[in-house]
């Protein structure tokens, strides 16, 4: 962990030295670790894409794709080849602005979220004051992509799952915003730094494990992943939002779901499951290495839960999400103000 | 107030839930439907038709197509109701009749594999679909055994069965019956024990006994709807009065019991193929018939219980080697033409459902 902050720091001294000013420096530094960020997210998409298919074929005793090199390696090249390959097909009676727009605009939400998320110890991009509160922020703008991929697709399969999208991810944003308050209460900032640097002893998912079973489902949710893919809805809706697009407007939609993943989990790790501390004092392990460790296991369930469970309906999505997890996490909220109010009287 | 509207929705004939090439257009009032209107015939063949033209042995291997998920058993209907026309429905030798029960029940696991299978994707629980459909492959590839098709066997003849069947088969069937029971357990943990099916299942599009009656159910969802109706015991064909087992029914009539009940029917098969392969006494397959079939002036109606239901054949013959007239009851036919009522009020995802509970497949719906 430390080589990669004193890679940043060699740099900046370089650039620095080449007689640029700090201000400078610290665009040109930030525009390097963004795109390494960037190159990062898409590894990971690409990595995702074949660990879900030969996972999810090992949850189906299947074998899954096995046969381009090694372990079936070859054939997220050949997808990726086949997606940029296929025609870009817009619909007549599209509207082709918003049409184009959409994919774009969704998969871009995807990357902002990136921008707070620490990996290790001063490894994050923009340490914001209001780090999760940006993540929420942007987060919520993806359900205007989702519409808008539905509307401007002009298909009544594309309508129905645009407008199926925007009422969960509205609906779910609430629990979601809600269990995340309580870890920013125990900590007294927003800041992601200061949040994981507040677990080092004790990880928030003991103090606050409702909030973090509410946060598992709601991002679920949020992120339109089995059992919460209403929008996309295969079996009635036969892709949801999405159905009209093709090519690599049709990967960018992809794209977007599995970077979200990575981003709700990477969230997951820093505000419930200690970021990038050590457990048990193994500290001789990088932290980024505990970091990606704990992002693989957080993905790994969302695989799990996704090849297991049947989808559930609008109407009990609805009534699961206004009726069971707002009111749990409100409770959390105020059974964690309680407690800390105790924690202060008892300790002064 | 907002000015709405209902949306028109045509789903099919290319849709992934439809089962085949069946269309249905949807009134839908946001997302709830206000009427259904079914549109079949995109599968039709004219195999009634065909029949006309082809000797009585030709046609066996059309019978297949019918139901294409229970090539077998459709066989055997046929090749029963010629044989009750040509009055020699008592010199079937006994083992045929044992090794046609065989390949009846086995068929009707395949069939009924189907069924789970495609209701648990049709409610987006794929993983139940490959365990499913994993048995079911065992099961077609018994078949695949049996008549060298794995899907249209060709099996079945006018006086017997076309061939003994070897040592080999039996013992990897009596292997593969032993499995089964394990298999349905995992069923019904991972599908019917699931929290969000329950929910979304039960108590969704409800068939009353009555409804049930009025359009003529048949079948497994005749009995989930709390009919107690099985041809195999109430009008024994074949030897399927030698047999014992029970005629699973359920009273609830909802897209649940529907599902659950084909699980349990499949408990039942596996339990008089166990009886028929122990029972089997050796002797040859075929009775003597002539190789020109030519029944008497006459007609005759018979009908069997298949995996869908009654499936019946009405034959009428002029006494030459062309049957004058075949007609085909379609169980499945009659039922989706229950789906409309159905579905009428139901959520557009539970449409789909229903479609899964009913078990349609148009190859015997459009004939």
């Amino acid at each position: 962990m430390k080589f990669f902050i004193d890679l940043a720091n060699s740099m900046r001294a370089g650039i620095e030295g080449m007689g640029a000013s700090a201000t400078t420096a610290e665009i040109i530094l930030t525009a390097i670790t963004t795109l390494a960020v960037v190159i990062f997210i898409l590894l990971h998409v690409v990595v995702l894409l074949l660990a879900e298919r030969r996972l999810s074929a090992m949850f189906q005793l299947r074998l899954g794709p096995n046969r381009l090199g090694p372990l079936g390696i070859g054939q997220v090249i050949a997808d990726v080849v086949k997606t940029l390959g296929k025609e870009d097909i817009i619909p007549a009676g599209a509207d082709k602005f918003v049409f184009k727009l959409a994919s774009t605009t969704l998969f871009a939400t995807a990357l902002l979220a990136w921008a707070v998320i620490p990996f290790g110890n001063g490894m994050i991009i923009q340490d914001l004051n209001i780090g999760i509160f940006y993540f929420i922020a942007i987060g919520s703008t993806a359900t205007i992509s989702v519409v808008m991929g539905g509307w401007a697709s002009n298909n009544k399969y594309a309508l129905i799952g645009g407008m199926r999208g925007v009422a969960q991810m509205i609906s779910y944003e609430i629990p979601m915003v809600f269990s995340l308050l309580g870890v920013v209460m125990l900590t007294g900032s927003m800041k992601m730094s200061d949040i994981v640097a507040a677990q080092e002893n004790m990880w928030f998912i003991i103090p606050q494990f409702i909030a973090f079973f509410i946060y598992y489902v709601a991002a679920t949710a949020e992120i339109n992943r089995a059992p919460f893919d209403l929008p996309e809805g295969e079996q009635e809706l036969v892709a949801g939002y999405f159905i009209e697009y093709s090519g690599i407007r049709w990967a960018l939609f992809m794209m977007a779901e599995y970077a979200n993943m990575v981003a709700v989990s990477a969230i997951a790790v820093t505000m419930f499951l200690g970021g990038w501390n050590a457990p048990f004092g193994l500290t001789f392990i990088p932290g980024i290495v505990w970091f990606l460790i704990k992002l693989y296991l957080m993905l790994f369930t969302f695989f799990w839960v996704r090849w297991t469970f049947p989808r559930l309906r609008v109407d009990h999505l609805m009534h699961f999400g206004w009726k069971f997890m707002i009111p749990v996490s409100l409770a959390n909220i105020v059974v964690t103000g309680i407690g800390i109010y105790v924690y202060r009287m008892i300790t002064g | 107030m907002l000015k709405t509207e209902e949306l028109t929705l045509n789903m099919g004939p290319v849709h992934p839930s439809t089962h085949g090439v069946y269309r249905c257009v949807l009134t839908l009032n946001g997302e709830y439907i206000q009427n259904a209107v079914n549109h079949i015939g995109y599968l039709h063949r004219g195999l009634e038709k065909l029949a006309e033209s082809r000797t009585y042995n030709q046609f066996i291997p059309y019978t297949d197509r019918l139901d294409y998920c229970s090539g077998l058993a459709n066989e055997m209907a046929y090749v029963l109701a010629v044989e009750k026309l040509m009055g020699i429905e008592n010199e079937i030798p006994e083992r045929a009749q044992y090794l046609r029960v065989i390949c009846a029940e086995l068929q009707r696991l395949a069939s009924h594999g189907i069924c789970v299978g495609s209701f648990a994707l049709d409610i987006a629980g794929s993983t139940g679909f490959f365990y499913s459909f994993r048995d079911r492959d065992r099961a077609l590839e018994l078949i695949n055994m049996i008549g060298g098709n794995r899907l249209t066997p060709n099996f079945m003849r006018i006086g017997g069965v076309a061939h003994d069947l070897d040592e080999y088969f039996l013992n990897e069937l009596n292997q593969f019956c032993d499995d089964l029971p394990a298999c349905f357990d995992e069923y019904e943990g991972l599908l019917a024990g699931n929290e969000i099916l329950q929910t979304r299942s039960k108590g969704v599009s409800v068939v009353s006994k009555e409804m049930a009656l009025d359009y003529g159910f048949t079948g497994p969802n005749a009995r989930a709807s709390g009919i107690d109706t099985d041809l195999r015991r109430d009008e024994p064909y074949g030897i399927y009065d030698r047999f014992d087992f029970k005629v699973p029914v359920l009273q609830n009539g909802d897209t649940y019991d529907r599902f659950v009940i084909r699980v349990m029917e499949m408990r039942e098969s596996v339990k008089i193929i166990q009886q028929a392969i122990k029972d089997m006494p050796e002797g040859p397959v075929m009775a003597k018939v002539p190789k020109v079939i030519k029944p008497p002036v006459g007609e005759v109606y018979h009908r069997i219980e298949n995996a869908k239901g009654h499936l019946g054949f009405h034959i009428v013959s002029d006494g030459s080697t062309k049957p004058y007239r075949t007609r085909i009851y379609s169980p499945t036919f009659v039922m989706l033409s229950a789906f409309p009522e159905m579905a009428k009020g139901t959520h557009i995802m539970d449409a789909v459902l229903i479609l899964a509970s009913i078990d349609i497949v148009l190859g015997e719906v459009d004939r």
